[in-house]
């Protein structure tokens, strides 16, 4: 409780000391809007629906690309993790292709599907495979030897040892990589989504810019911060949190 | 089981359960020198027999739970069972771990149907099989509890009920009860006995504790500090129930913790000197 007052304080601050500055009028307001502007684009954005259209046609690119990027990094994962000779040579490209800001895929991606849907979807998966790949391979790697032991010894074999031992055994470090995944993801479509075609998060955001409004830049910002943020807290601490606590007492 | 008897070994007269025959076992360190573990072990199990195998700490005792459970391959010798050769992990021998192995992933019950889920047995009767054996260790109330939520003593008991649930012919038993303390421990071995007295399972158990040995034995096996060979045999035969503090357990003990001693007392010095020299 002491620290939920003590964070309220600290943002009511924060909007204090925004306010206070844009009160000392160094710069215009369309340069540097106010905290109650942006209350305000964000109040109109919701209630004409752009907010809402933003929200949902991003949402959904992040369904697809994400999920797709889930069952290919799975499928590289276990791959890499099986086969020593395609860790140590795709695996490495992999990983040293991480480095690489996965925006740098768009002018490839728009030669290769056109100014389509299907373009900025690949920039997502190529955002946050890699992160997904790299965690179910090392997942599967560092599953305590003791498990797919147990599991031979009571009749599992194969696909069933798979299944039912070795992916639930790597949950944990699965589990981050589905949260760096998502973060990678996050970002990579709204950039994305600022450079090129319609809808979405990041292009209201360069409409806002287009119409010199930064009022509308800001809120759809603080819209993007608070979206990741939500995601992050409520879905994948509360994974995390739960299946820290399982694995941990075994 | 109904295979048994396809390709009977000459010297597989049904008198023993399970049979190893000159079994070796060697080891590459991590530095490439290859350590024999096991060393030209030929034991005979019988049936119904509880067999408890102590040894000093790296005499492989563990390794040789780990060959007749099939999940390692012996160097050199053979390993028969029941008239076959045992090549492979098979659930007609369940072999309860040291660090016992238990899923976090599934909740007490869940880990119990495990195997029986493995053998595409329906859920009903898995369900059904396993609540019976939960009863039998006592956990009724905890079938839907997590593995982290128990105590040491009811996880041992989960990996019991687990192994016990696949109704295997021979329970491979790798110190189970070491981690626990002393009542525990009593209560365990007070349950163990019961159970195996009723299903009349062979049961080959390994510790390093000479006076659990004696305990629950039939017999006991001692082996020798690295590598592993059958130092001497005790056939016990007291009156059963016994209890660790009988005094008659305590009289056995002692002459096989005697032996025992020149083990440990090699062992020490093989350890200590390794690092004196280095």
């Amino acid at each position: 409780m002491k620290s939920r007052a003590r964070n309220l304080l600290f943002y009511v601050g924060v909007i204090a000391v925004w306010q206070g500055i844009a009160m000392l009028k160094i710069w215009p307001p369309y340069l540097f809007p106010t905290p109650w502007s942006v209350a305000e684009s964000l109040w109109a954005g919701f209630q004409d629906q752009s907010m809402w259209i933003g929200i949902g046609v991003s949402m959904r690119r992040m369904l697809i690309g994400y999920g797709l990027s889930i069952v290919l990094g799975i499928a590289l994962g276990l791959l890499f993790s099986v086969n020593r000779y395609l860790r140590e040579t795709l695996g490495s490209l992999v990983v040293s292709m991480q480095s690489l800001p996965s925006i740098c895929w768009l002018p490839l991606a728009v030669l290769w599907f056109g100014l389509s849907e299907n373009a900025i979807l690949f920039v997502v998966v190529m955002g946050s495979l890699l992160s997904m790949t790299i965690s179910m391979d090392t997942g599967l790697r560092n599953v305590p030897k003791i498990y797919p032991m147990a599991g031979r010894n009571l009749g599992a074999g194969g696909w069933q040892l798979f299944v039912h031992v070795l992916l639930p055994a790597s949950l944990p470090h699965v589990v981050s990589g589905l949260k760096q995944g998502w973060a990678f993801a996050w970002r990579s479509l709204i950039s994305g989504e600022m450079i090129f075609v319609s809808l979405g998060l990041g292009h209201l955001l360069m409409m806002g810019r287009d119409l010199n409004d930064m009022s509308q830049v800001v809120a759809v910002m603080l819209l993007i911060v608070a979206i990741g943020f939500i995601v992050d807290r409520l879905v994948f601490r509360t994974i995390e949190r739960r299946l820290q606590m399982k694995w941990s007492g075994a | 089981m109904s295979a048994t008897l396809e390709f009977p070994h000459p010297d597989a007269a049904q008198h023993h359960k399970i049979l190893l025959k000159g079994v070796s076992r060697n080891f590459k360190t991590p530095r490439g020198v290859i350590l024999r573990a096991l060393d030209n072990i030929t034991l005979e199990v019988r049936p119904g027999e509880f067999l408890c195998i102590v040894g000093p700490s790296g005499c492989g005792k563990s390794t040789l739970l780990h060959l007749i459970a099939g999940l390692a391959k012996p160097s050199r010798g053979e390993i028969w069972m029941d008239g076959r050769r045992v090549e492979n992990p098979g659930t007609d021998r369940i072999l309860i771990f040291q660090e016992l192995g238990l899923f976090p992933w599934l909740s007490v019950v869940e880990n119990v149907e495990f195997g029986l889920r493995m053998q595409g047995i329906s859920k009903q009767e898995r369900r059904e099989r396993a609540r019976r054996y939960l009863r039998l260790v006592h956990l009724t109330q905890f079938e839907e509890s997590y593995i982290h939520q128990l105590s040491g003593g009811m996880k041992q008991r989960v990996a019991l009920a687990r192994s016990l649930a696949m109704e295997p012919d021979v329970l491979l038993m790798d110190e189970p009860f070491a981690a626990l303390d002393a009542q525990t421990r009593d209560l365990l071995h007070d349950e163990l006995e019961r159970i195996w007295t009723e299903t009349g399972q062979t049961i080959v158990f390994v510790t390093h504790n000479v006076r659990e040995a004696v305990r629950l034995g039939d017999r006991v096996v001692l082996l020798t500090f690295r590598p592993g060979r059958i130092k001497h045999q005790f056939p016990i035969v007291l009156p059963r129930p016994r209890h660790m503090e009988d005094p008659a357990v305590a009289v056995s003990a002692r002459d096989v913790l005697q032996q025992l001693r020149e083990e440990i007392d090699k062992a020490v010095r093989e350890e200590y000197g390794d690092e004196i020299e280095s």
